[in-house]
Order: structure tokens, then sequence, then C-alpha cells
């Protein structure tokens, strides 16, 4: 094989997030329309090197993914070590505001999965003025806990493991081998009790089911795309936010929870209309 | 099916390997049909179809025989693929001292998924 870089460029942005300083890794790739990718529970930015490297992406969208704090090769804030990790709804809005402010992002456009599915939904209902358009992948309302998540981080459970096998069923079972295994090894590599934070989010926190309705869809437009094997977002679920928004959905057939990691090339297939649609705004 | 699951585990090489530090017996419910399959350094060394009197095992799980034959079809339908899934649509449910379980995870979904091999043959 020819050695060769990948167009993605990554860099360490220091900046204050929650009134306090933080030191955020940052990705991207392409010009044009900012879209602001947001990683699952457990993960980071690696998710999207499947968009960050499809010309058919980056020829109009300049493609944007940070690893949140805590998260791949941001740092947690000082003083991390005393306090239990927990995302909150409000935390996880002001956070990608903040970022985007950051960055001096024009009306971006947000796209995030699983938990960036749900949040997605928050910033429709709270700030849609600031985005250009929003799509949730793998977005519901709410998620009930359907494990004990205190397994996920204790010590006599090798934390990457457990978060691994927590995971490994939401890939859709014909997804390639090599990215199927790519995104569990991301969850491998999460630090201890980061993805039971986000889950604080995702299961508690983040339930939106009561507000779902006050999101107006002619403020920001609102797209949905959902895996059909996902079990944790289930089609049923986002078909509700459809149902009770107006948005457009999609789910997405031979997919699971992580789209834009487990199968780059089958996620993108169902992207591109919809890109498509948002430049044409 | 389940009478197979020993010899699929046993003959997957990176399986056994990936379960090298598993040592106990689980239980499979099948409707009220039960099974216990003992586990020593990742191989599968005994299969015990019951009845039992008294029978002794860390975890178990339970479903009822329409649920575990969708889920060890060679590519079960959506909302069958994973145990998980199955939990939390409470088609299954997982019982008992579930740390051996939880810390070898991925071995064990591959162990209890393992028909869906002699069921693709």
């Amino acid at each position: 094989m020819n050695p060769r870089f990948e167009p993605i460029t990554g860099r360490y942005l220091h900046l204050d997030l929650l009134d306090r300083p933080h030191r955020l890794y940052v990705e991207e790739a392409g010009v044009g329309i900012p879209l602001l990718c947001l990683h699952t529970a457990g993960s980071d930015a690696r998710q999207f090197r499947g968009l960050m490297n499809d010309p058919r992406v980056t020829s109009g969208f300049r493609v944007i993914a940070f690893d949140m704090p805590w998260h791949g090769k941001s740092s947690p804030p000082a003083g991390w070590q005393d306090a239990e990790y927990e995302l909150t709804s409000r935390d996880y809005v002001r956070m990608i505001v903040e970022v985007a402010d950051a960055l001096a992002l024009d009306k971006p456009v947000a796209m995030g999965c699983s938990i960036g599915g749900r949040i997605v939904l928050h910033l429709a209902r709270e700030c849609p003025e600031r985005f250009r358009a929003l799509i949730g992948l793998e977005s519901a309302a709410h998620t009930d806990p359907y494990y004990d998540v205190s397994w996920l981080n204790r010590p006599d459970v090798h934390g990457g493991q457990v978060c691994a096998g927590v995971v490994s069923g939401l890939i859709a079972p014909a997804a390639p081998a090599t990215e199927r295994w790519e995104t569990l090894w991301h969850y491998m590599q999460s630090g201890p009790g980061v993805f039971k934070g986000d889950l604080h989010f995702y299961m508690i926190d983040g339930d939106i089911r009561d507000r779902v309705d006050d999101i107006e869809i002619d403020r920001c437009p609102l797209f949905l795309l959902t895996g059909e094997y996902d079990y944790s977002c289930t089609s049923e679920a986002t078909l509700d936010i459809a149902k009770r928004t107006g948005a457009p959905a999609i789910i997405m057939k031979g997919l699971g929870h992580f789209p834009m990691s487990e199968d780059p090339e089958k996620f993108v297939s169902y992207l591109l209309p919809v890109l498509e649609e948002i430049r044409a705004l | 099916m389940i009478d197979k699951i020993g010899s699929l585990v046993n003959a997957d090489a990176n399986l056994v390997r990936r379960g090298r530090f598993v040592d106990t017996t689980f239980m499979i419910a099948i409707d009220d049909a039960y099974t216990l399959i003992r586990v020593q350094e990742g191989r599968v060394i005994e299969v015990t179809p019951g009845p039992f009197i008294t029978p002794d095992y860390s975890f178990v799980l339970r479903a009822s025989r329409t649920v575990w034959e969708k889920f060890w079809q060679p590519l079960p339908p959506p909302g069958f693929t994973d145990i998980f899934a199955l939990v939390k649509q409470k088609l299954m449910r997982v019982e008992g001292d579930l740390h051996p379980f939880m810390a070898n995870l991925l071995y064990f979904k591959d162990v209890i998924a393992a028909p869906r091999k002699e069921a693709a043959r």
C-alpha cells in the first residue's frame, strides 16, 4: 500500500466551556456549509471518519467533529478526579453552542447520533435560530434503562470490555467486520465511567417526551434517520417524533445504532439526499 | 440446537481464547426445558439437559422457545439479533449472579449465539 494522509486535520482547541477552561480535540475536513457532528455516548469523533473521507460530503460541507470533554483525545476539566462525571441536558446544549461560537461557525448544521440524536431535539426546541438545519441520527425522545448501568464502571469488571459488550448488538448484523470492530474499539478505549456518565443524559436527564410537541420545524428544519436494527433508539421512537413534529424520517435498511461508523458507505447513501435538501434551503 | 453448543464453541479457537478466564456454569431455559452449560478456560466442557432438582449455576437466560428460535436464525430479524434487544423488549430475563456474564459479555454473547452457525449449515 502506498502511504497516504487522509484529508482530515485535527487540532486542540483551548476554550472556556461551561465556565471552566477546557482543552478539546477537534477534527475537520471539507469546505462549505459547516456540519457539526456529535458522537455517541462513550465514544468519540472518530465515528465520523467515513464522512470526512468522502468527497461527496466534503465537497459541499465543512465537516467538523469534536471529542466531548472526557472523551477521545479531549481532556476532562482540571479537578475531574474529585467528581463523578454526569452529562446533563443543560450542559450538553451549552457545550454545543459554546463550541460553535468558539469556532465562529455561521449557522452550522448540527448532526448528532444517539445522545447526539437526542440533543438535537433539545437544540430544535431551545435555540433553533442558531442552526441552519438539524439532523438526528438514532433519535428517540427517551430511552428507559434496560440494564443496570453500574456494571459499566466498577473495578472488578473491565470497563472497555463491558462497554463494547453492551453496545455490540446495536450494530447491524451485516455491517463490515472492520468497521464493526473499529466502532467497538472506540468504546473499549473510553475512560472509566464516561459512558455511564453520558447515559445519565440518555436514560434520565435528557427525557424530552413532554416537550417534543414544542419543536417547530419551520424555525429550523429537522431531519431524522434511524437504523432498522437499532433497538435502543427504535424506529418506532423516531417515527413518533416525526409524527409529532412533522419532521421527515427515514428508516435505514441494514444499519444499526452507529450508522456513520458501522457502515459509512451505506450511511452516506442515506445522508446525501438530506444534505442536498439542506444545500437548497 | 443447544446440544451442539459445546462443539460449536470449542471449534472456534478465537472465541475460546477470548473466554480463557471464564470458569462457570450457566443455564439456558427454553420455556421450561433447562440446560446447564459448564465452561472452563473458555471451553464448554459439559452440556447437561434437565430436568434438575437443585440446579447449581451462576446465571440463567430465560426465554420462550419461539424467541430462542428467532434469535438462533442465521440472520435474525431486527429486535432478535442480541440478548439485550430481547431483554429490552422483556422477551428474555437474565437472572442470578451476573458478574461472570457481564465481565465476559462479548464472549458470552458469542457463546449463546453459537447455534446460529449450526442453523446456517
